[in-house]
Formats: C-alpha cells, sequence, structure tokens
C-alpha cells in the first residue's frame, strides 16, 4: 500500500495530470452527484408522500419501490441501465450519457432510502395534527406544507444528510461502466501508469473533500435535534459530549 | 422464450453462478465477522480512552472520519493493487477496513446510549472496570445494536458486488460471465432479473429481520 509512496518522480507525474484527469472526473462526479441528489429527493417525497397516504394501491407501489431498490446492489442497476435501457428506449446504436445513467443510477436507489426517511418523518407527527388541520378546512397540500413539514424537518434531516453523504460516495459505483467519474479516472490512471499510492491517495483525498462537509452538517444537525427541547445548559453539554 | 431459459440455466450455468453466490456470502460472513472484532475494539477504546491515552481515541476519530468519508471501492481497489497475495482474502481485509470504521461507529453509539450509572452501580459492587465492561456494558450495547449491524450486513452484502471490478469470482461476476455467452436481448433480461431476485431474496430476508428486531426494542 505504501508502495513508492516517497517517490518523489510519482508524485511529479500525479500533478501533472490533475488538470487533465482528476478536475474532469471530480466535476462530474460532483455534477453528478448534485443532479442525483434532486432526483433522490424527488422521489424521496412522492414516494413517502404515497406511503402515507390512505390508499392501499398508492401504499404497495411505494412499498414495492422501496423494497426493490433497497435489497439489490447499486452496481447492478447500474450495470443494468447501461446494458438494458438504451435497447430497451431506442434500439441498437443508441448509447446514454454517463451523466445521465449516474444520475439515473445514485438518483433512484437514493430516493428509495429517502422515501422511507420521510415517511417515518411524518409518521412522527400525531395524528390528532392531521385531523385538526382537516377541521380547519387545509386541504392534503395544505396541511403537508404548513403543519407536517414544518415540525417533521427536525426529525429527517440528520439521516438525509446521511443519505447526501452516502450518495456522494456511491456515485463511484460509475466506474464500473466507464462512467468518466472521479474513480474512473484515478483507476485508469492508477493502472496505466502503476502509480496506485499516489493515484489512490488523491483521489481518496478529493471524495473527503466532498464528504466531509456533508458529515459535519449531518453530525451538527443531530446535535440540534436533540438539543432543541432541552432547556438546561448543563443537561446540553452533556448531550452534546454524548453525541460528538 | 422457452428455449431461451433452458439455454441459459443449464445446470452446468446454474452450478457456476451458485458458486458466486457461495462466494460472495463467504466474503460477506468474513468480512463482517472480522468488523464486529475490530469496530468494536475500536469502539471501546475510543470512547473509554482518557488521560495519557486520549490521542489513541484521537487517531481512532480520524480513522473512522477519513474512511467514512471515502468509497469502499476505492478501498477494494487501492489494497487489491498495492497488498500482494490470496486475491479473495486480500477483498475481504479490504472491506473489513472500510466496514470496521462504520461498526465502530454503531457500536459507539449504542456504547454512549448505556447510562453512566450503570458504571457507578457496577464500581459500588466492587466490580473492575474492565468486568463492568465484559458483563455489564458490553451486552447491554451489543444488543441494542444488533439492528443496525444487520443493515450493515446488507449493505456489504451489496457492496461485494464491487468485486466484480477485481474480477473475483462472485455472483455477479459470474453472472456476467454466463451473460457473455448470450447474445439475446431477452436473455440478458433474463438473467438480470434472475440476479436481482437473488440478491432481494437474501437481502429482504434479513431486513424483514431487521425490522422484527427493531420493533421488539422498541416495545
Amino acid at each position: 500500500m505504501l508502495k513508492g509512496l516517497f517517490d518523489l518522480k510519482r508524485w511529479t507525474a500525479l500533478i501533472e495530470v490533475i488538470p487533465e484527469n482528476y478536475i474532469p472526473g471530480f466535476l462530474m462526479t460532483l455534477r453528478t452527484a448534485l443532479a442525483g441528489l434532486l432526483l433522490a429527493l424527488i422521489l424521496g417525497v412522492i414516494f413517502g408522500l404515497m406511503s402515507t397516504s390512505h390508499n392501499k394501491i398508492l401504499r404497495a407501489i411505494s412499498r414495492v419501490y422501496v423494497e426493490f431498490f433497497q435489497n439489490t446492489p447499486l452496481a447492478l442497476q447500474v450495470v443494468f441501465y447501461y446494458s438494458c435501457l438504451p435497447i430497451l428506449l431506442g434500439g441498437t446504436g443508441f448509447r446514454m450519457p454517463k451523466f445521465i445513467l449516474g444520475m439515473m443510477g445514485v438518483g433512484i436507489y437514493h430516493g428509495a432510502y429517502i422515501s422511507e426517511v420521510i415517511r417515518t418523518g411524518i409518521e412522527a407527527v400525531p395524528r390528532g395534527q392531521s385531523e385538526a388541520a382537516q377541521s380547519q378546512g387545509f386541504s392534503y397540500l395544505q396541511t403537508m406544507a404548513w403543519i407536517i413539514f414544518p415540525q417533521t424537518l427536525k426529525i429527517i434531516l440528520p439521516p438525509l444528510a446521511n443519505q447526501a453523504l452516502n450518495l456522494v460516495k456511491n456515485t463511484s459505483a460509475l466506474a464500473l461502466v466507464a462512467g468518466m467519474d472521479l474513480m474512473y479516472y484515478t483507476d485508469s490512471w492508477a493502472t496505466s501508469r502503476g502509480y496506485f499510492a499516489q493515484a489512490y491517495f488523491f483521489s481518496a483525498l478529493l471524495y473527503f473533500i466532498m464528504c466531509y462537509p456533508l458529515a459535519r452538517l449531518a453530525r451538527y444537525l443531530e446535535i440540534k435535534a436533540i438539543r432543541q427541547p432541552v432547556a438546561k445548559a448543563s443537561l446540553r453539554k452533556e448531550i452534546e459530549e454524548a453525541v460528538s | 422464450m422457452k428455449e431461451l431459459f433452458l439455454q441459459i440455466f443449464t445446470s452446468a450455468n446454474l452450478g457456476f453462478m451458485m458458486q458466486g453466490l457461495w462466494m460472495t456470502i463467504l466474503i460477506s460472513l468474513g468480512a463482517i465477522v472480522l468488523s464486529v472484532i475490530f469496530g468494536s475494539i475500536l469502539a471501546l477504546i475510543r470512547t473509554y480512552a482518557h488521560g495519557p491515552f486520549r490521542w489513541l481515541s484521537r487517531i481512532i476519530g480520524m480513522y473512522t472520519e477519513f474512511f467514512r468519508c471515502t468509497p469502499n471501492l476505492l478501498w477494494i481497489l487501492w489494497i487489491y493493487f498495492t497488498v500482494s497475495g490470496n486475491k479473495i482474502i486480500v477483498s475481504v481485509g479490504a472491506i473489513t477496513l472500510f466496514t470496521s470504521a462504520v461498526v465502530a461507529e454503531i457500536f459507539r453509539g449504542g456504547l454512549n446510549s448505556i447510562p453512566k450509572g450503570q458504571f457507578e452501580a457496577a464500581q459500588s459492587q466492587g466490580f473492575s472496570f474492565l468486568q463492568t465492561i465484559v458483563y455489564i456494558v458490553w451486552p447491554q450495547t451489543f444488543r441494542k445494536v444488533i439492528p443496525a449491524l444487520l443493515s450493515q450486513v446488507i449493505t456489504i452484502i451489496k457492496d461485494t458486488s464491487f468485486l466484480r471490478m477485481i474480477d473475483i469470482p462472485e455472483f455477479m461476476r459470474n453472472c456476467q460471465v454466463v451473460m457473455a455467452t448470450i447474445y439475446d436481448v431477452r436473455g440478458m433480461m433474463l438473467l438480470y432479473g434472475f440476479e436481482a431476485l437473488c440478491y432481494f431474496a437474501i437481502c429482504f430476508t434479513l431486513s424483514v429481520v431487521v425490522r422484527k428486531y427493531q420493533r421488539r426494542t422498541v416495545a
């Protein structure tokens, strides 16, 4: 793992390929992660609301979606989209852009997780709240937007930040289908030159730069969520110590 | 369609794919057992290393943070290319290295949820620190974290499919080998469906167990 780690020649070789290899890969991963997160949030909200509705069929659809995508590997899903979707959509000769592939892969996969997060968040708010809102003439959407959503935010934000973190990491599955992301560039440069220690170390650093703020955010939100109802300063300190 | 089905799922092919599935299960089992061992040691040190050993807890904190913020696939590739030895053992090692950090975090959460009064009570009864951990704190912690650990097992089983990148004969790679002999799109779809079904059967069973446990601990 540490072979040739202190070889200066290898480090200069790494610095030379940063503009042409690592920066496009980094940007691709970032773009895919952002678009994937947006898709995941949209799907998560739709299926999360469906799973709390009174309609049995909607609940069943949401259940199937969540269970299927949570219990099969992301790698399998991405490879499937890569090899089968073009044929289903446009016959032979049609190729999916890698960006769309990545967005779909992590978006649909994490959408299932986010849907579960949102479901538990909504279920944590007592049922009487929505009944009370309805008796005051609120429509379903109004109830959700003005009554349920603000209360559920505190519960769902920490796990949402965690999901975003995992989503960024999981974009690396694109490397399985030559997705032009950070992992792919790293892997191809490392295997072509054999400077494994440098290549992967730098790539790990870039992933860390992307993920660490999210990890801090998740921790901060966790502390905040526990802290809110606590009034005493001494208790608050104890809780912070327990969480951090 | 029936011909296609028979062409794919010959006994030789099925045996080959099931070998892959067995390998996936073995690798996952090895990785989770090792991760639980290392993860629990790391969590104990991180939680209880005070005074002159504070730096140990810091280092473990850095280790867990760093691994939490980098993808598993990166470590699989890095270790595969730089560590020589049996490919399968190396890949179990790579997954363990990554998962230990996650498991350590799970255990730490469990340890933190044990009230301080337990320690004081044990001390008043003449338990030493080590005895308190072994007989009082650890059993409670372990019971508490079982659902989270099982969810991690599901993640590991799914993550072993990344080992396809380094040509370990696990389930997904073996299915890919079979797929390469079939030139029909419908055949491909059938095989993907079969793959998904196998993973689903294992992971869904585990997740049902997780939910059962969660309900029991909550109630």
